[in-house]
C-alpha cells in the first residue's frame, strides 16, 4: 500500500515539474508559455446516457503568460504548483486555505499582493487537477471533513478500527480523503446507504437507531456531500453493492444534490467516473410526499424567484428528462411551495423513523 | 385700525386699551426720519457684525478691500499689511489670543492716501463714497463698509477710528481720530493733526473692536490666504494676534487692467429705466439718445432700432410714451447688439488665477477659465473658473515609500473628502452663506460625474480639489449688505456652469490621460513583476537548480517585444516628447512641473522694486535656475490640436530619486493642502 502511494505521488510530482518545463521550454524558444486548461462549465459537460454520469469534454482554454488579462492567473498557477509540489516531496496533506496562505505574498517592489482572496487560489487548484488529470488527494489537498457515518460498518483509518456501530449517536466524520490508502473498509453488513441532506435529521435518525432496525448506513454530508462523503458512499455501493437512497429537501437545491451524487457535478465532472453513483435512489422528499403523507400546507414555504429559476433550469438539464422527474418539478413549481424535511416534525417528532421512511421502503416508493 | 377707534370705558379691558391708544396727531408727533446709522446700529447683522468672531473677519475685509481699491485705481502694485493686536480690557493683563475679546486692527497700504478734507467723511459716514454711482467694477460698492467698522467698533469698545494718510512726499501726513455721530451719520473729530510718517503715501486705518479670534473656516487667516489667491498682485503682510509674521509674496507683478466706468447696455435696461432715462436724458433726438447713453449702440445702429420700431430717429426722447416706448423697448431687445465692452471689467485673467492657486494649494493638476464677458440686468460681468485638483506630489510619493503588504480584505485608502469651494466677488473671498451663493449651487449643479470626480446627489463633487469660481462686474448683485453670497441671476448661473463644465472637461483629460499613461505603465510592469515569481517558483519545482538568470532574461526579452519594447517607452513619455498638454493648465508631476507656470516668477523676485511692469520677458529669465526640476516646456508647446502648453507625465513614482528631485522644484511660499487644515 505504501509503495504505490509513493509512486503514484511520484508521477504527480513530475506532472507539477512538468509545468516548469513548459516555461523553460517556451524561454529557450522565445514563446509565450502557454498551458492548457480543461474548461469547467456546462458547456464541456455531457451527459452519458449509456453510464449515466456527467462526462467532461475536450474544450480546453489556453492560459499564456504574455497575455495582460492572463498574466497574473499564469503566474498564481505557477505558485500553486510549486506549493503543490511541495507538498508532494514532504508528504504532508493540506487544506485549500493554508495553500492560500502558503501562496500568498507582496510582490517585490510593490502593493500587490499574489493573491488576495482564498477566491483566486480555490479555482487555480482545481484548474491543476482538470489539467495534470490528477485528484485532489494526489495532490494531496483535503477539505474539511464534512460528513458523519454511523451503521453496521468497520473501517480501518492510520492503522485505527473505527466500528461505527460503536460510536454512539455522534458517528465517525468521514475524512476529505477515503481512498483504500487512507481509509479501508473492513467490514460491512448494512444492507443499504441512506444518504441524508441534512445534518439535523441525520441526527434524528442516528439517534433512533434507525440504522440499526433497517439495518443501513447513514451518511449526511451536511448539505452539498463533500467528496470524502460521495467517495465513501461509491466504495460501499461498487465493493459491497449496496443501493444508495438520498434523502433530500424537497426543493431545486435538494433534486440538485441528488443529481450531483447519481451522475457528478458540472464543476468536477471530470471525477464523475469515481464518485457517481448512477445506481442512486431519490427517496424523497418529493413534491408528492406532502399529499401522500398528509402534510399540512402551512408548514410548507413558497418558492421564491430563486428556487423558480433554478427549477426551471433543472428541467433543462439533460440528466433530469425522464418523465417521472420532469413530472416531480413540474408537480414542485405548481405547487409554489417548498418542504424542508424537518417540516415531518409538524406530525411528530419521530415521524421520519417511524412512519415516512418505513412506508416509502415498504412501498418502494422512489425515483430513478 | 387701533388708533381710529374712539376710546371706549366700558372695561377694565377697554379701559387699558384706551389708556394706551393713540390719536393719529400723537402718532404723526413720533414719526421722524431714521438715521441710517441708527438703523445699521440696531441691524448690524446686515452688514456682517452677526458675532464676535465674524465681526472681526468683516472689519479686516473692510479695511484690505478699501486699501486694495485705492492702490488699484491709482494703478500701485498694492503691498498691503495686517496687523491684529490683542488689547487688554480694563487693567486686566493680556489675555492669549484664543481667550482675547478686543483686538486692534490695523491695515497699513501703500496707496495714494486721501486728501485731509474727505478723511473723516469716509471713515465716520455710512452711505458715502466714490463707488456706488458709477458702473465701474471695485470690490466697495456701497460706501457703507469701512465706516461701518469704524461703527462697530465705536459700538463696542468706545474708541474712535485712527486714520493716516499721506498722498506723497512732499506732503505731510494727517492724522485723524475720528468717530461716527449715529444720529446725524455725520463724523465727530477728536483728533486732528500732522505727524511724521515713514512711508511717503498711503493709508493706515486702526479700528478697535469686540471680536474672537479662531483659525479655521471662515476665519481672517482663511481670508487672506484667498485673497492672495484671487490677488496674486498683491503682496500681503500679515501679522497674527499670536505674534506671527505670515508673508505672501507678490506672485504676478501686472496690475490689473484698470476698470474703466460704462453706460448701461440697452439688454439689461428694464422698461421702467428705460422710461426714466427717457425723460432724463440730454439727447436732443431719439437717436442720439440712444447712442450716446448707452454703450454699444452707434448712430448707425440707433437708426435701425427707430426704423424698426416705426419711430423717428429725430423724436424728441421726452415724446416717446406709452405703447411707442414699449415697442421701442422690444425693437431694442430683439436687436442683435454688440456684448457691452469688457474694460469696465477686470478679470483676474487665467494666468494669474493659475498662479495664484498654484502658490497657495498643492495639488497635481491646476487650471483657470476665463469667460467671455455676459450681462444681467444690463451690468456686464465675468465669470472665472479655477480648479486645482490632487495632493501634492511630494507628499503622494511619500506616502508610497514605506509599502506596506495590504492584508485580505485591505484596500488602499481612498479619499472620500469633498471638494472645497472658493468664491470670489471681485477678487474678494466670500465666506459665509456659502449655500445660498450661485457659485456654489452652480458647483452642486454641474454633473461632475462627466469629468471621472464622483459626486453624490445634491452634494460637493468628492476628492482633493479646490474649486476657485470668480465674479467679476460693475455691480455685483449680492444677497445682503454684508457682501457674502451672489444672487442667483440665470445669466450668472448659467456662465459659471459654463466656466465650471470647462474646467472639468480639462480635469477629466488630465484624469483620463494619466489614468491611460498609467495603464500602459502598469501594462509593460505587470510582466516584470511577474516574471520574477514564475521563475522564482520554477527554479523551485525543478529543485533549485535552474539557471534562473538566464530564464528570466529569455522571459524579459520576450516581454519587451511582446510589449511593443521602444515604441511603448515613447508613447509612455518617457523619451521626454509627451503627449500634447491642456491649455491654461499646469500639472504637476514628479518629474517637475509643467505648464503655463513658466510664466511665473519665483519667490526670489519678490523683492524687486515696485516697477511698473515687471514684465515676462524679466521672468523668463530667472526660470532656469529657479526651477532645476523642470522640462523644457517649449519642447512641449509643439504639441498636437494647438493644445499644447503643458506636458503629461504619467506620474507614477520611480524608485527613488524622483521624489528628491522634485522638492528641488518646490516653490517657496506653496501651503496647504486643497482640503486639508490650516494650521
Amino acid at each position: 500500500m505504501a509503495k504505490t502511494k509513493i509512486t503514484r505521488n511520484g508521477a504527480v510530482e513530475k506532472k507539477l515539474i512538468g509545468l516548469a518545463d513548459l516555461v523553460i521550454t517556451a524561454a529557450q524558444k522565445a514563446k509565450d508559455p502557454t498551458m492548457a486548461i480543461p474548461i469547467r462549465a456546462l458547456s464541456n459537460v455531457t451527459f452519458n446516457e449509456r453510464k449515466g454520469l456527467l462526462e467532461m469534454g475536450s474544450k480546453k482554454q489556453a492560459r499564456s503568460f504574455f497575455n495582460v488579462g492572463m498574466a497574473k492567473k499564469f503566474m498564481q498557477t505557477m505558485l500553486v504548483a510549486d506549493a503543490l509540489s511541495e507538498l508532494q516531496r514532504a508528504e504532508l496533506t493540506t487544506s485549500l486555505r493554508e495553500i492560500y496562505y502558503r501562496t500568498k505574498h507582496t510582490i517585490q517592489d510593490s502593493h500587490e499582493n499574489t493573491f488576495d482572496t482564498q477566491d483566486e487560489s480555490d479555482p487555480i487548484i482545481e484548474d491543476l487537477e482538470v489539467s495534470l488529470t490528477a485528484l485532489r488527494e494526489e495532490l494531496h489537498v483535503r477539505a474539511e471533513n464534512g460528513g458523519s457515518v454511523v451503521g453496521p460498518l468497520v473501517l480501518g483509518d492510520d492503522g485505527d478500527r473505527v466500528d461505527c456501530a460503536k460510536l454512539g449517536k455522534g458517528g465517525y466524520s468521514v475524512p476529505s480523503i477515503v481512498e483504500p490508502e487512507y481509509v479501508e473498509i473492513r467490514r460491512c453488513t448494512a444492507d443499504f446507504v441512506l444518504l441524508v441532506e441534512k445534518g439535523t435529521q441525520w441526527n434524528r435518525l442516528s439517534e433512533d437507531k434507525f440504522w440499526r432496525r433497517y439495518n443501513c448506513v447513514l451518511l449526511t454530508g451536511n448539505g452539498q456531500p463533500p467528496r470524502g462523503v460521495r467517495r465513501l458512499a461509491r466504495r460501499l455501493h461498487e465493493e459491497y453493492k449496496l443501493p444508495v437512497y438520498v434523502l433530500v429537501d424537497n426543493d431545486p437545491w435538494g433534486y440538485y444534490i441528488y443529481s450531483v451524487v447519481k451522475q457528478g457535478s458540472i464543476n468536477l465532472a471530470f471525477e464523475s467516473q469515481r464518485m457517481a453513483i448512477p445506481k442512486a435512489k431519490f427517496i424523497g422528499l418529493s413534491s408528492a410526499d406532502p399529499e401522500r403523507y398528509e402534510l399540512p400546507r402551512n408548514v410548507g414555504i413558497k418558492l421564491n424567484e430563486k428556487d423558480i429559476a433554478r427549477a426551471k433550469e433543472l428541467l433543462n438539464y439533460q440528466w433530469f428528462q425522464k418523465p417521472a422527474w420532469q413530472a416531480e418539478i413540474k408537480r414542485m413549481l405548481a405547487s409554489g411551495l417548498k418542504y424542508e424535511l424537518d417540516a415531518l416534525a409538524n406530525k411528530d417528532f419521530q415521524y421520519l423513523t417511524k412512519k415516512y421512511l418505513p412506508r416509502k421502503l415498504k412501498e418502494k416508493d422512489w425515483l430513478d | 385700525m387701533a388708533k381710529q377707534k374712539p376710546p371706549v370705558a366700558a372695561s377694565k379691558k377697554a379701559d387699558s386699551r384706551a389708556a394706551s391708544a393713540v390719536t393719529a396727531v400723537e402718532m404723526g408727533a413720533r414719526q421722524r426720519d431714521i438715521s441710517i446709522s441708527e438703523f445699521f446700529t440696531k441691524n448690524r447683522h446686515l452688514l456682517g457684525f452677526d458675532n464676535p468672531r465674524k465681526a472681526l473677519l468683516t472689519c479686516v475685509k473692510e479695511a484690505v478691500d478699501n486699501a486694495l481699491d485705492a492702490c488699484e485705481e491709482a494703478g500701485i502694485l498694492p503691498d498691503v499689511t495686517v496687523q491684529l493686536e490683542v488689547v487688554a480690557v480694563g487693567s486686566s493683563a493680556l489675555p492669549p489670543a484664543s481667550q482675547a475679546t478686543r483686538f486692534r486692527i490695523t491695515v497699513t497700504d501703500n496707496g495714494p492716501g486721501i486728501v485731509r478734507q474727505q478723511i473723516p467723511k469716509i471713515f465716520a459716514k455710512l452711505l458715502y463714497g466714490s463707488k456706488f454711482h458709477r458702473l465701474r467694477m471695485s470690490r466697495g460698492q456701497q460706501g457703507i463698509g469701512i465706516s461701518a467698522a469704524g461703527m462697530y467698533g465705536q459700538l463696542t469698545t468706545g474708541k474712535p477710528v485712527k486714520i493716516i494718510s499721506r498722498t506723497g512726499p512732499k506732503t505731510p501726513a494727517h492724522y485723524f481720530e475720528v468717530q461716527i455721530d449715529t444720529k446725524k451719520n455725520e463724523p465727530l473729530i477728536h483728533e486732528n493733526k500732522q505727524i511724521k510718517w515713514d512711508q511717503s503715501c498711503g493709508t493706515q486705518v486702526a479700528i478697535e473692536v469686540e471680536g474672537r479670534y479662531q483659525k479655521g473656516r471662515a476665519s481672517v487667516d482663511e481670508y487672506l490666504d484667498q485673497t492672495s489667491i484671487a490677488n496674486p498682485h498683491v503682496r500681503l503682510i500679515y501679522r497674527t494676534p499670536e505674534g506671527e509674521t505670515k508673508e505672501y509674496p507678490r506672485a504676478y507683478h501686472e496690475l490689473p487692467p484698470s476698470p474703466k466706468e460704462i453706460k448701461p447696455h440697452p439688454y439689461g435696461i428694464e422698461f421702467g429705466m428705460l422710461l426714466k432715462m427717457l425723460q432724463e436724458t440730454k439727447g436732443v433726438t431719439l437717436s442720439s439718445f440712444l447712442s450716446s447713453d448707452f454703450c454699444r449702440v452707434t448712430p448707425a445702429l440707433a437708426d435701425e432700432i427707430c426704423k424698426t420700431a416705426k419711430v423717428s430717429p429725430r423724436a424728441r426722447p421726452r415724446d416717446i410714451r406709452g405703447a411707442i416706448a414699449e415697442t421701442l423697448y422690444h425693437t431694442i431687445q430683439s436687436t442683435k447688439i454688440m456684448a457691452p465692452p469688457t474694460n469696465c471689467l477686470s478679470p483676474i485673467g487665467e494666468k494669474a488665477i493659475l498662479s495664484g492657486l498654484y502658490r497657495q494649494i498643492k495639488g497635481e493638476f491646476y487650471t483657470a477659465v476665463s469667460r467671455p464677458p455676459s450681462v444681467y440686468r444690463g451690468n456686464p460681468f465675468i465669470i472665472e473658473a479655477g480648479l486645482a485638483f490632487g495632493k501634492a506630489p511630494d507628499s503622494v510619493f511619500k506616502s508610497e515609500k514605506p509599502a506596506q503588504p495590504l492584508a485580505e480584505g485591505e484596500r488602499e485608502e481612498e479619499d472620500s473628502e469633498l471638494a472645497r469651494v472658493i468664491r470670489y466677488a471681485n477678487r474678494v473671498p466670500l465666506l459665509y452663506q456659502q449655500s445660498a451663493c450661485a457659485s456654489f449651487k452652480a458647483v452642486l449643479a454641474t454633473t461632475w460625474r462627466n469629468y471621472g470626480i464622483s459626486q453624490s446627489r445634491g452634494a460637493l463633487p468628492a476628492g482633493p480639489m479646490v474649486i476657485f469660481v470668480h465674479i467679476a462686474s460693475v455691480w455685483v448683485p449680492f444677497t445682503s449688505e454684508s457682501k457674502e453670497a451672489i444672487a442667483e441671476y440665470d445669466e450668472i448661473h448659467k456662465d459659471i456652469t459654463l466656466a465650471l463644465r470647462e474646467c472639468g472637461r480639462r480635469l477629466g483629460l488630465f484624469l483620463r490621460r494619466r489614468e491611460r499613461a498609467a495603464g500602459e505603465y502598469r501594462r509593460r510592469n505587470i510582466f516584470e513583476l511577474y516574471i520574477e515569481e514564475v521563475v522564482g517558483a520554477c527554479n523551485r519545482l525543478k529543485g533549485g537548480k535552474l539557471p534562473t538568470e538566464r530564464l528570466k532574461a529569455q522571459l524579459q526579452k520576450i516581454a519587451s517585444s511582446r510589449t511593443g519594447g521602444s515604441k511603448t517607452d515613447e508613447t509612455l513619455g518617457k523619451t521626454g516628447a509627451g503627449p500634447e498638454g491642456l491649455p491654461h493648465s499646469i500639472i504637476v508631476t514628479a518629474e517637475g512641473v509643467d505648464g503655463e507656470v513658466s510664466l511665473l516668477p519665483d519667490g526670489s523676485s519678490v523683492d524687486q522694486p515696485l516697477a511698473d511692469v515687471p514684465d515676462e520677458i524679466q521672468v523668463k529669465e530667472k526660470r532656469p535656475t529657479s526651477k532645476p526640476g523642470r522640462k523644457q516646456t517649449e519642447k512641449a508647446m509643439t504639441g498636437k490640436k494647438g493644445l499644447g502648453k503643458a506636458v503629461i507625465v504619467p506620474s507614477l513614482p520611480k524608485k527613488g530619486a524622483s521624489s528628491q528631485r522634485h522638492t528641488g522644484a518646490v516653490h517657496t511660499g506653496r501651503k496647504a493642502h486643497p482640503t486639508g487644515k490650516k494650521k
